[in-house]
């Protein structure tokens, strides 16, 4: 190899080489060969594609300098015993997994093992369950930009969560996954897949963490399928070191009459670049898709959103509200996509965002492609700062300015919090946002 | 009176075409009529002769010459932007298009030197009677040149300057020059590159501090050679404390080959000063519309533009404000009606650059039959500044279940100073209301022109009356046979 190609090859893949993947294939053991193939077919495009151009309108407003791949390493075997982190309110089951292992596991009842209920690792489902993981694996191709991160994602996951309900089934407690990074430039690929078949309801939680406050790169993705009536909720809170690389991709599918309710909370992280894209597949189905982001210091979060309506009578709400702080951006770029036969659409997307200091800087690109005339489709945009009313009121009742503008804030993150159903969630959600706000 | 639309008078056609889909004749606008002889002609395709042949014949100042050459260079290294726009542009063969085309140098002064055949195709368009009726000055551009140029004496006598740009260039650099290629720099984009490269026609205007033109000055657009490009350029000063509104109009007459028509239009509306202008556009539905226009609002000064799209192929314009000083108000008001073959995409850029400025945008669009409206917009409030606002509505409806809109704005906000807000929705006409018409005793179509009309509604009143009558009556028009 010449010195020119070489110095090429690395500044596409950074320290995601060739060595490193052939390093990370060896890791897998009793691996299926279909499963490797893909690894390696994903391997290929993550190395041939290029990084995001300043001309990519997916990655515009995105601070593309600071995207390195550079300097990072899979540590397979360095979990540290100590942690063990812990998974909040009382769950079906629970997983946890470090540097892309697990770390802990506890199973469902056997009343819902024997009902067929699943969940296990994906290292496990390639072996156990090859169909499923088959079909539902990464299920829709990226199209908001990120082609070379998913694909590297793709290549290099290693182990993750895999959820499956069975028809009928209705799951009351949550399914708790936790992600977590530890020791110096760790890359992390966490990954949880659910399937909700027919009429079944489940609700996941993914926690994605850092052990210590080391240099993480985190390259994640989740895959949620809800089958015909079934109603799956989605929460992913966020909470990486602040000097992690954070990208994390949302593959929603959703059924007739199936409902899917996802909500990413986006706390941690130096830069944060999160895709989701829901696709309405049959009448009556519907996303919602929400998302809070506290945004503070340097952290950047780079929120791109595609609803796809592709059958008549279907509906999606997106409700995406960011508070800034500092020198913080937030980049929310959303299109909705309404096909030619999708009549009936209503489709819905809103972004909102709280200035909360004199230098952070919120961009927002809400977009709208529609190709059906009998819809109903709207977005909004809005930014600016605390209600100057609000906060006067506020203060005439004694309440001090500090503490009014507080008050204020929460307000402002409850009208997404008030859409779970589960109140410990809503309460445990509440404190992570109000541990960030109160440092 | 009448506005000059394409739709005016109807000259018997020699290529009748009746659009099968919306069952309208389509070729009464079509008064093409041959010229036989351009006594100057530059040739087809585009090279640095080309410049120089423009340049020689307008006998320009050296520095414009380098102007135009320099540009050149600029075009030819910029990509087309096809990474966000559409892969039409890509259909524009820039090596068989006409850069200048003219039957001589100097506009006339009164209708009678006109030329007749010149004159006839006008006077279709009610230009000398619209003149006489209501306007302060006209001018009429012929492919490259303008063929007639004239103000009113009392405007004249209060020191309004209203040339095309060969002339103002030549007789007024004092004023022209510190303004011309400043708010829109020759490197802007690919199509405003072109545009100072080979720009011929257009009107400089200059309005004296604290002159108030009573009446609108217009301009009027023709294209009527085939391959032929028409690149008009346009600069408005208005003085401080001045006021002044603009029209322009245009048509071209349908050919089998695409055409292309390349504007730059720059407004400076110094302290105080307000500038409106309005463009109805007609062009016929295989002309390639890529415009770039853009105004700078100094203090308290004021600059609309309202922009009403409807014929042409392609259509890429989003009339922009620079408000760069305190307490400056930026407007857009943009109508576009995409029919069958029609890309409209349009919207507005707003720059806020000073404390307290505030912006509006108010968006409509219509998609007919297989026709694609676009709105794009940027909205940058940068950093530090304080209480500036922006507001923008795009409401697009969708007439036919094939029709096709997008949205695509582009906000960005720093500091917590400021307040923007942006919304958008789409529709289709009521079915409810449609049903309450016809059992009125009015036709689906009849029901269906005046539902449409009730949506641009309290845009169209922003118009003056003679241009909203005409708008109304083209949506007529364009709304006949667009239902079932």
């Amino acid at each position: 190899m010449s010195a020119s190609a070489l110095t090429e090859t690395t500044s596409l893949v950074g320290s995601f080489t060739d060595e490193a993947f052939a390093a990370h294939l060896a890791s897998l053991g009793a691996a299926p060969a279909w499963w490797l193939d893909r690894k390696r077919a994903a391997f290929e495009k993550f190395a041939s594609l290029p990084m995001p151009r300043r001309t990519d309108e997916h990655w515009r407003f995105s601070s593309i300098g600071a995207l390195t791949l550079d300097g990072f390493a899979l540590h397979s075997s360095v979990v540290s015993t100590e942690f063990a982190p812990a998974a909040a309110a009382p769950a079906t089951a629970s997983l946890s997994l470090v540097n892309n292992e697990v770390a802990t596991q506890v199973a469902p009842s056997a009343e819902l093992l024997s009902r067929g209920v699943i969940v296990t690792t994906l290292a496990d489902a390639a072996l156990k369950h090859p169909e499923l993981l088959k079909a539902h694996f990464m299920a829709q191709p990226q199209k908001l930009g990120s082609e070379k991160f998913a694909a590297l994602h793709t290549a290099f996951v290693g182990d993750g969560a895999f959820i499956y309900v069975p028809r009928g089934v209705e799951l009351t407690a949550p399914v708790v996954v936790v992600h977590a990074a530890a020791g110096p430039d760790t890359a992390v690929f966490p990954h949880t897949l659910v399937v909700a078949e027919e009429n079944s309801k489940v609700t996941v939680i993914d926690y994605f963490l850092s052990a210590d406050a080391g240099a993480h790169f985190a390259c994640g993705a989740n895959d949620l399928y809800a089958a015909h009536g079934a109603q799956l909720t989605y929460i992913a809170a966020q909470n990486w070191s602040r000097d992690t690389l954070s990208f994390q991709f949302n593959s929603t599918i959703v059924r007739r009459d199936a409902r899917v309710q996802s909500l990413n909370l986006h706390l941690g992280a130096r830069q944060a670049r999160h895709e989701s894209m829901s696709q309405l597949q049959a009448p009556g189905a519907f996303s919602e898709m929400l998302a809070l982001t506290v945004a503070e210091g340097a952290q950047e979060f780079d929120q791109r959103t595609l609803q796809v309506h592709q059958a008549p009578n279907t509906k999606s709400d997106l409700l995406y509200k960011n508070a800034l702080r500092d020198k913080a951006r937030t980049i929310f770029s959303g299109l909705i996509i309404v096909d030619p036969d999708a009549q009936k659409t209503d489709a819905y997307q809103t972004n909102r965002n709280l200035m909360l200091s004199d230098e952070a800087e919120a961009n927002s690109l809400p977009g709208l492609e529609i190709q059906a005339n009998d819809v109903r489709c709207s977005h909004g945009a809005t930014s600016s700062r605390i209600d100057p009313e609000q906060e006067f009121y506020l203060q005439t009742r004694g309440i001090a300015k500090s503490a009014a503008d507080e008050l204020l804030t929460f307000g402002f993150f409850e009208e997404v919090l008030s859409k779970l159903e589960s109140t410990t969630l809503h309460d445990g959600l509440h404190d992570l946002i109000k541990a960030k706000f109160k440092k | 009176m009448k506005p000059p639309t394409e739709l005016e008078a109807a000259p018997a056609p020699d290529t009748a075409t009746e659009n099968p889909v919306i069952g309208i004749d389509q070729s009464s606008g079509n008064f093409s009529y041959k010229v036989d002889h351009y006594a100057f002609d530059a040739g087809t395709g585009l090279s640095e002769d080309t410049v120089r042949y423009i340049s020689s014949v307008k006998k320009e100042a050296p520095w414009i010459l380098e102007f135009r050459l320099n540009a050149l260079k600029k075009f030819l290294s910029m990509p087309m932007p096809t990474h966000w726009a559409t892969k039409d542009l890509e259909n524009i063969d820039f090596s068989k298009i006409r850069y200048y085309l003219s039957q001589g140098q100097k506009p006339k002064r009164t209708w009678d030197e006109v030329p007749d055949d010149i004159k006839k195709t006008f006077e279709r368009l009610g230009i000398p009677e619209q003149e006489r009726k209501f306007l302060a000055g006209v001018e009429a551009q012929f492919d490259s040149e303008a063929a007639y140029s004239n103000i009113k004496d009392i405007v004249a006598k209060q020191g309004v300057i209203f040339v095309n740009s060969t002339e103002g260039l030549r007789e007024h650099p004092e004023i022209f020059k510190k303004f011309f290629g400043k708010v829109i720099p020759t490197g802007d984009n690919k199509f405003s590159a072109l545009n100072s490269a080979v720009f011929s026609g257009g009107s400089f205007i200059y309005v004296p501090p604290g002159v108030k033109v009573a009446q609108p000055l217009q301009a009027y657009f023709r294209i009527n050679a085939e391959n032929f490009g028409q690149f008009e350029r346009t600069l408005i000063i208005a003085d401080e404390g001045a006021e002044v509104v603009y029209m322009e109009g245009c048509t071209a007459p349908k050919f089998s080959t695409s055409t292309l028509h390349s504007a730059v239009v720059e407004l400076v509306a110094l302290k105080g000063a307000k500038i409106q202008y309005i463009t109805v556009q007609n062009w016929a539905n295989n002309v390639f519309n890529l415009v770039t226009k853009r105004g700078v609002a100094h203090e308290e000064a004021e600059i609309k533009w309202i922009d009403c799209n409807i014929g042409s192929r392609l259509t890429m314009k989003y009339p922009g404000v620079v408000l760069k000083g305190r307490k400056a108000r930026g407007e857009v008001i943009s109508i576009a009606l995409a029919n069958d073959g029609q890309h409209q995409d349009t919207g507005a850029k707003m720059i806020h650059a000073a404390d307290e400025t505030t912006s509006n945008i108010v968006a409509k669009s219509i998609s007919v039959g297989q026709g694609r409206s676009t709105y794009r917009g940027i909205v940058h409030i940068p950093k530090h500044l304080k209480g500036c606002k922006n507001n923008t509505e795009c409401d697009a409806l969708l007439i036919s279940t094939n029709s096709r809109t997008d949205t695509y704005p582009a906000i960005t906000v720093r500091g917590d100073a400021n307040s923007v807000q942006h919304e958008a929705s789409v529709s289709k006409v009521s079915a409810e209301q449609i049903f309450y018409m016809q059992q009125r005793g009015l036709s689906e179509g009849q029901a269906m022109s005046l539902s449409v009309n009730g949506f641009i509604n309290d845009l169209a009143r922003q118009f003056p009356m003679e241009y909203s009558v005409e708008l109304k009556r083209l949506i007529d028009l364009e709304m006949e046979g667009s239902v079932g």
